[in-house]
Parts: C-alpha cells; structure tokens; sequence
C-alpha cells in the first residue's frame, strides 16, 4: 500500500466531498482530529505524488446538456499507436484516448477515445472532420454510443 | 443555470486552490462573493448538475486496480445481468452502449489481484465472459465541458 493510515483516512473523508464552508480544510481537520496546516499539506502532496489527479468540479455531464457519449475505437497497428494517439489527443472533441489490449479473434481494437456532446449528430460531425483532417480513414474504427447509464460514482477516469 | 453557474463550473473543472480559504480566492477570481459561490456549488449539487466537488485519484497510484470491462448480453436478459453487476460494490461505472459487447462498466478494487477475482465472481454468477480491457498506456486525459 503507497498510502498510510492518516492519508486514507483524509481520502475517506473527503469520499463524497470536500465540505462547502469558507475553511473547508479545517473542517475536515476539526472531523479528523488534525491541524488545519497537515491537511493542507497532505493534500498537496497527494497531488504532487499524483495519486490526486485533479481537485474540482466533476460534472453530470448528461444532466448539463451533453447527452451523446460516444467510445470510438480503432485498429491501428502497434509500431503507429504512439503517432496516431498523439494525433487524436490534441483534438478539442477528445477527451480521454487511451490504449487497451485486443481481444481476439472478436475484438481487434486497441485506441480508445472518449467524445461528448450535445447530440449524436454533432459528436458524428466531430468525428467525421476528425477522420478527413488527420486522415485516418484507413484505420479500422467503429462508434460506439451510450445508452442507459445505470451507476456513476465519481473518483477515477478510466 | 445561469452565466455564474456556468462560469463557475467552467472555472472549477480546471481546478481548485488548497489553501485556507479556497473557495473565498475562487469567488475573488470570478469577481463573486465568497458566500455567494458555497450557495451556488450547494445549489448545483442539490440539483444532481455536479455529482461531487473534490478530488480524482489515479487508482493505480493510491494501490489499487482499475479495468474497464464488456459484456455482450442477449436484450432479455440485459436488466437482470445489470442488477447483478450493479450490486458490486467494486462497479464504479456502468453504461449500455449500442453494440453486441453491450455492457461497458468499470472495476475499481483495493488491490490489483482483486480485479480478475471480481471478474471471476461476475462470470460464475452471471454465466457470461467478462471482456476484460485495462489501460496500457494513457495519452491523454481532459475530461472537461464547456457550459
């Protein structure tokens, strides 16, 4: 375990939330019997280390507006992945592009990317100019939209 | 939502001080009142428009695993299967998607040996292969909308 015990028990603390009052780190602190200042520190740190990746606001996107989810995925051969994936990822309608391994024979897909947005029309739109400008026409690919979302509990990007 | 609300949840997604009084120098930022920001954020959550304010965590950092999974479901038998997965506590995400691999939700365990006995315990209760797909490599991460 890279945690001990006093920073596991501030990530369960802070599990649903970080308090909303004007000094939400000595709340937690006054909750968790410590200063104020070792909360503070140990959050920075958590973040330095990278096990917090991000502090903020994390979205319902679909109750916002933003109701077409869509996962494309592409066959694109090993010895390109690291060019190709560099190319999608500085592209404004990506937000997540990962690698995963495939699964033959059934699925030959190893790039993931993640688009949102309003409509399935416009996440269609995105794509499709996405394709032509990067020209990756020739790479196997297919759209994968969401449907029901049964859970959503926050805490990690996968 | 207002023009407030939606700048500040573009502002937030970006980020948050760790210091005393963050949400007083976030206010100050977008040239609110402290108390009027705590109003909005409790106002936005009530709403279900933000699910939670505070930290993400890379789970393989902290120790523990993370995979993303699919299954491919006949349609009757779709919502009995989902309440089965559902139950895990270990389920972190779980959405239908229009394919034959159906099912895509995500596993976040303790410990990275908990991944493939939870996937075991899916496929001896539910009868059905778990397409188990962990990230090798992340290129980018920028999960964020702009309201």
């Amino acid at each position: 375990m890279v945690l001990n015990e006093t920073d596991q028990r501030l990530i369960a603390a802070i599990q649903d939330g970080l308090p909303l009052v004007s000094r939400p780190y000595a709340a937690l602190g006054e909750q968790l019997g410590m200063e104020e200042n070792e909360v503070v520190e140990r959050i920075s740190a958590m973040q330095r280390r990278g096990i917090i990746r991000r502090f903020g606001v994390v979205v319902r996107h679909r109750q916002l507006g933003f109701t077409a989810n869509a996962m494309v995925v592409w066959d694109i051969p090993d010895s390109r992945i690291d060019q190709v994936a560099g190319r999608l990822s500085g592209q404004p309608c990506v937000s997540l592009c990962y690698q995963r391994p495939r699964r033959p024979p059934d699925w030959p897909y190893n790039l993931f990317c993640m688009i949102h947005g309003r409509s399935r029309d416009s996440v269609l739109a995105s794509l499709e100019q996405m394709v032509n400008r990067l020209e990756l026409e020739q790479f196997p690919h297919e759209v994968l939209f969401s449907g029901r979302c049964f859970k959503q509990r926050g805490g990690h990007y996968c | 939502m207002d023009a407030i609300d939606r700048a500040i949840v573009n502002h937030l997604q970006g980020g948050f001080p760790i210091c005393h009084r963050p949400y007083a120098a976030v206010a100050s930022e977008l040239g609110i009142g402290e108390s009027e920001l705590l109003q909005r954020l409790e106002r936005m959550l009530e709403r279900n428009q933000l699910s939670r304010f505070g930290p993400m965590y890379d789970a393989a950092r902290m120790g523990g695993g993370l995979t993303l999974c699919a299954m491919a479901l006949p349609e009757k038998e779709f919502d009995r299967v989902a309440e089965m997965v559902n139950a895990y506590p270990e389920v972190a995400h779980n959405y239908a998607r229009e394919h034959w691999l159906n099912m895509w939700f995500v596993l976040a365990t303790e410990t990275p040996q908990r991944i493939g006995e939870v996937i075991a315990d899916i496929e001896r209760e539910t009868g059905y292969p778990v397409y188990n797909m962990p990230k090798k490599e992340e290129f980018f991460v920028g999960l964020r909308f702009q309201l």
